[in-house]
C-alpha cells in the first residue's frame, strides 16, 4: 500500500509495477513534475490520489472480495457450524485444518485424485495450448508463407463459434474414435487456444525485431535455432501470458470434461465439486456441503497463487501484446 | 510486417536465390504453424463440417437414420422451447453486458487516472474472480443466495424479514447475472486497463494545455483510444451470453424447478443430446446459435468501428 502510495505521488498513474509499453513517451514531464518544491498543481497529468474516488472505487472491491472472504470464513466451520452460525462470521469451532484433512480423505481420498487429474490436464493442455500458439503466432508474425492470410481469418473467425456448438459433434467424433473416457478427450480440445494464437502473433509482431533475425541468418543459423536462441527470449511476457490464460481455462474447465468423461477416476476439480453438490439432492446421497466449501477453497487457492506470483509478467505482457488495434 | 526488410532488399540478393529464399521462408513457416493448424482442424473444423453433416439426418425410431433436408432447422426455428432459451439470454445480454462492461470500464479508468490509493491492490483484487472456476463460483454464490445458511438466510434470521428469494424462478436469472458479472467484471478491466496504458500520455498533455479537464479528457481521448478494447470485450461478452451453461447448471442442482432443462441454448443442446439422444436435432440448435451468434458479434463489429 505504502509503496504504491509513494510511486503515484512520484507521478507514475499506473502503481506499481509499471508495463513496459514500446512507447514511453516524455519521460521528463513525468519525472520532474512533482517533488520539485511548492504545491504541484493537481491535474490530469499529476495526479493526486482523492480518497473520495477510492471509497467509491472501494465499493465494487468489496463486492468482488466478499464471497471470497464468506468462502473462506465458511471453510473452518463443520455442517452444524454452516448451519447455526453467521454467514461472515466464524462459528465457535474454528476448524480449517480438520475440514481440510477431511476433504482429502472423504470418500478413499478422491479429492486428490481429482487433483491430481487436474494436474495432469493442466500440464499437457495448457502446455501444449501455448507451444502450439507460441510457434504459431511466431510464424504468421515472421513468416511470409502461402496461407498465412487463410490461417489467421479462419482462426479469428473460429473464436466466435461457440464453444458448445462444437461439444456434440465433438463429442460423437471422439466417442467413435474411442477417446472419450480418456484423459485425452480432456487434453486434445484443450490444445487450441484461439486467443493464445492472437496474442502471440501481435506480441511477436512487436517484440522480435525482423532484422535480429536476419542477422542471425547472416551468420548461418537454422529457422529452429534462431527461433530458440533468439526470438523464444524475446517472446517470454507474451508466453507467460498466454500459459497463465490457458492454464485457468483449462484448470476452471467444466463443460468438455463434463460431456466427455463418465467415470468418476478421470473427473477433474470442478467436476468431482458438482458430483458431491449433486449428491446432496440424490436420495440416499450423503449431503457434505462442508466438505464442498473446503473443497471449494482447496480448488482456487492454486490457481489464484500462480496469479499472484506471476502477475510482474502476465500483466506485462498482456499491456504490450493485447487489443492493440 | 514485410518479411524483407529493407536493408535485405536493398543488398539485391539475385533473383534465384530470393526465390529459393522465399521458399525456404515458407517451408519454416508451415512447419512453425502446421501443428497449431493440424490440431485446430480436428478440434475445430472437423467438427463442425460434422455437425453440418449431422444436421440433415434425422434419427427414428422405425426405419434408422435417414436423410431429411432442411427439416431439422425448421423445426429448430419454430421450436418453443429453443425460443424460450434465445428470448431468455437476449434479455439476460441486453442487462448484464452493459452493467459488467460499465463497471470494469470506471474501475479501469480510476485506476488509470492514478487518483486511487493502492491501485496496484485494487488491479489484482477485482481482477481475482477470473481465476475462479465458474462451478466455485456457481457454488459460493447459490450458498450466499440459499436461505438455509446463506446470507439471505441469515439476514432474514436476524432482521426478522423475509428478502425475496434470489432463487426464485422470477428472480434466478438476475441471479445468474451476478454471478457472471462477478466472474468476469475484473477480466474486462484488465482489457481496458491494458488498453489505456499504452495510450501515449502526449495525447493528455496536449489535451490538457488545450484547457480539457479530466473529464473531457476522459470522453474525447481515453474513450476513442481505447474503441478497439472496447468492442472486443463487448463481442466476447455477447458470445459468452450466448453460450451461457456453466452458471446455470451449476445453480439448477440447488433450484431444479426456477432452472429447466431448456433455460438456456446451450442447456437444451445439452439435455437434448445427452438425456434426450438426439443427437441430430441438437447438432441443428447447436447450428442455429452459432450463425445467430455470429452475425450479432459481427453486426457489433461494424458498427462499433464505424463510429468516429
Amino acid at each position: 500500500m505504502t509503496t504504491s502510495l509513494t510511486t503515484t505521488a512520484a507521478g507514475d498513474p499506473a502503481g506499481t509495477p509499471r508495463p513496459a509499453p514500446a512507447r514511453t513517451s516524455s519521460p521528463t514531464t513525468r519525472a520532474d513534475a512533482p517533488r520539485r518544491g511548492r504545491r504541484v498543481p493537481d491535474t490530469p497529468l499529476n495526479p493526486r490520489p482523492s480518497l473520495p474516488l477510492t471509497l467509491v472505487t472501494g465499493l465494487v472491491l468489496v463486492y468482488t472480495l466478499l464471497p471470497l472472504v464468506w468462502l473462506l470464513i465458511n471453510a473452518t466451520k463443520d455442517q452444524n457450524g454452516l448451519l447455526d452460525s453467521f454467514g461472515l462470521w466464524f462459528a465457535d469451532d474454528v476448524g480449517l485444518w480438520d475440514n481440510i484433512t477431511r476433504t482429502l480423505a472423504y470418500d478413499d481420498g478422491v479429492f486428490v485424485r481429482w487433483l491430481l487429474n487436474t494436474l495432469l490436464y493442466v500440464a499437457a493442455g495448457a502446455g501444449g495450448a501455448t507451444v502450439l500458439a507460441v510457434l504459431g503466432g511466431y510464424a504468421l508474425a515472421k513468416y511470409e508463407f502461402p496461407g498465412r492470410k487463410a490461417v489467421f481469418a479462419v482462426v479469428v473467425g473460429a473464436v466466435a463459434v461457440p464453444g458448445t456448438a462444437l461439444a456434440v459433434p465433438t463429442f460423437l467424433m471422439f466417442s467413435g474414435m474411442g477417446l472419450t473416457n480418456t484423459p485425452w478427450a480432456v487434453i486434445i480440445p484443450s490444445l487450441i487456444s484461439p486467443f493464445g494464437l492472437y496474442l502471440m502473433w501481435v506480441f511477436a509482431a512487436e517484440a522480435v525485431p525482423t532484422e535480429l533475425l536476419e542477422a542471425a541468418r547472416i551468420d548461418g543459423s537454422g529457422e529452429l535455432r534462431t527461433f530458440l536462441t533468439v526470438a523464444l527470449p524475446l517472446l517470454m511476457p507474451g508466453t507467460v501470458t498466454v500459459l497463465l490464460f490457458s492454464m485457468v481455462a483449462t484448470w476452471n474447465n467444466y463443460f468438455l470434461p463434463l460431456i466427455m468423461i463418465k467415470d468418476p477416476d478421470w473427473y477433474p476439480l470442478t467436476l468431482g465439486l458438482n458430483a458431491w453438490n449433486a449428491q446432496a439432492q440424490t436420495a440416499g446421497g450423503e449431503a457434505v456441503f462442508d466438505l464442498i466449501i473446503t473443497g471449494s477453497l482447496l480448488t482456487i487457492v492454486p490457481i489464484v497463487a500462480v496469479f499472484l506470483l506471476l502477475q510482474r509478467y502476465w500483466q506485462s505482457g498482456l499491456a504490450a501484446g493485447s487489443v492493440k488495434e | 510486417m514485410t518479411l524483407l526488410s529493407t536493408s535485405a532488399r536493398a543488398a539485391a540478393p539475385p533473383p534465384r536465390r530470393a526465390r529459393f529464399r522465399l521458399r525456404k521462408e515458407a517451408w519454416a513457416g508451415w512447419g512453425f504453424a502446421g501443428p497449431f493448424v493440424a490440431v485446430f482442424g480436428l478440434v475445430f473444423l472437423a467438427p463442425i463440417g460434422y455437425a453440418l453433416y449431422l444436421s440433415l439426418f434425422r434419427d427414428r425410431l422405425i426405419g434408422g437414420t435417414s436423410f431429411v433436408g432442411l427439416d431439422n432447422y425448421t423445426e429448430a426455428l419454430t421450436d418453443p422451447r429453443f425460443w424460450d432459451g434465445l428470448t431468455r439470454v437476449g434479455l439476460f445480454l441486453v442487462i448484464q453486458v452493459p452493467v459488467m462492461l460499465g463497471i470494469a470500464l470506471l474501475v479501469a479508468l480510476a485506476i488509470d487516472s492514478g487518483r486511487l490509493y493502492g491501485a496496484s491492490f485494487f488491479r489484482v483484487s477485482v481482477f481475482l474472480p477470473y481465476a475462479v472456476p465458474a462451478v466455485v463460483a456457481g457454488l459460493i454464490w447459490g450458498f450466499m443466495y440459499g436461505t438455509r445458511f446463506g446470507l439471505v438466510g441469515n439476514v432474514n434470521e436476524a432482521l426478522g424479514v423475509t428478502l425475496p428469494d434470489p432463487l426464485s424462478p422470477s428472480l434466478v436469472l438476475a441471479s445468474i447475472g451476478n454471478i457472471v458479472t462477478w466472474e468476469f467484471v475484473g477480466y474486462n478491466m484488465l482489457i481496458f486497463y491494458s488498453a489505456l496504458r499504452i495510450v501515449p500520455r502526449s495525447l493528455y498533455e496536449a489535451a490538457a494545455i488545450d484547457g480539457a479537464g479530466e473529464w473531457r479528457i476522459v470522453r474525447s481521448v481515453k474513450l476513442p483510444a481505447i474503441r478497439g478494447a472496447l468492442v472486443i470485450a463487448t463481442i466476447f461478452s455477447i458470445i459468452g451470453s450466448f453460450q451461457l451453461f456453466n452458471e446455470p447448471s451449476i445453480l439448477q442442482k440447488l433450484a431444479p424447478n426456477a432452472i429447466t432443462s431448456d433455460f438456456t441454448p446451450n442447456l437444451y443442446t445439452y439435455s437434448l443430446s445427452f438425456a434426450g439422444r438426439q443427437h441430430n436435432y441438437a447438432a441443428t440448435v447447436a447450428i442455429v446459435m452459432g450463425v445467430i451468434t455470429a452475425i450479432i458479434a459481427y453486426a457489433v463489429q461494424l458498427r462499433g468501428m464505424r463510429k468516429g
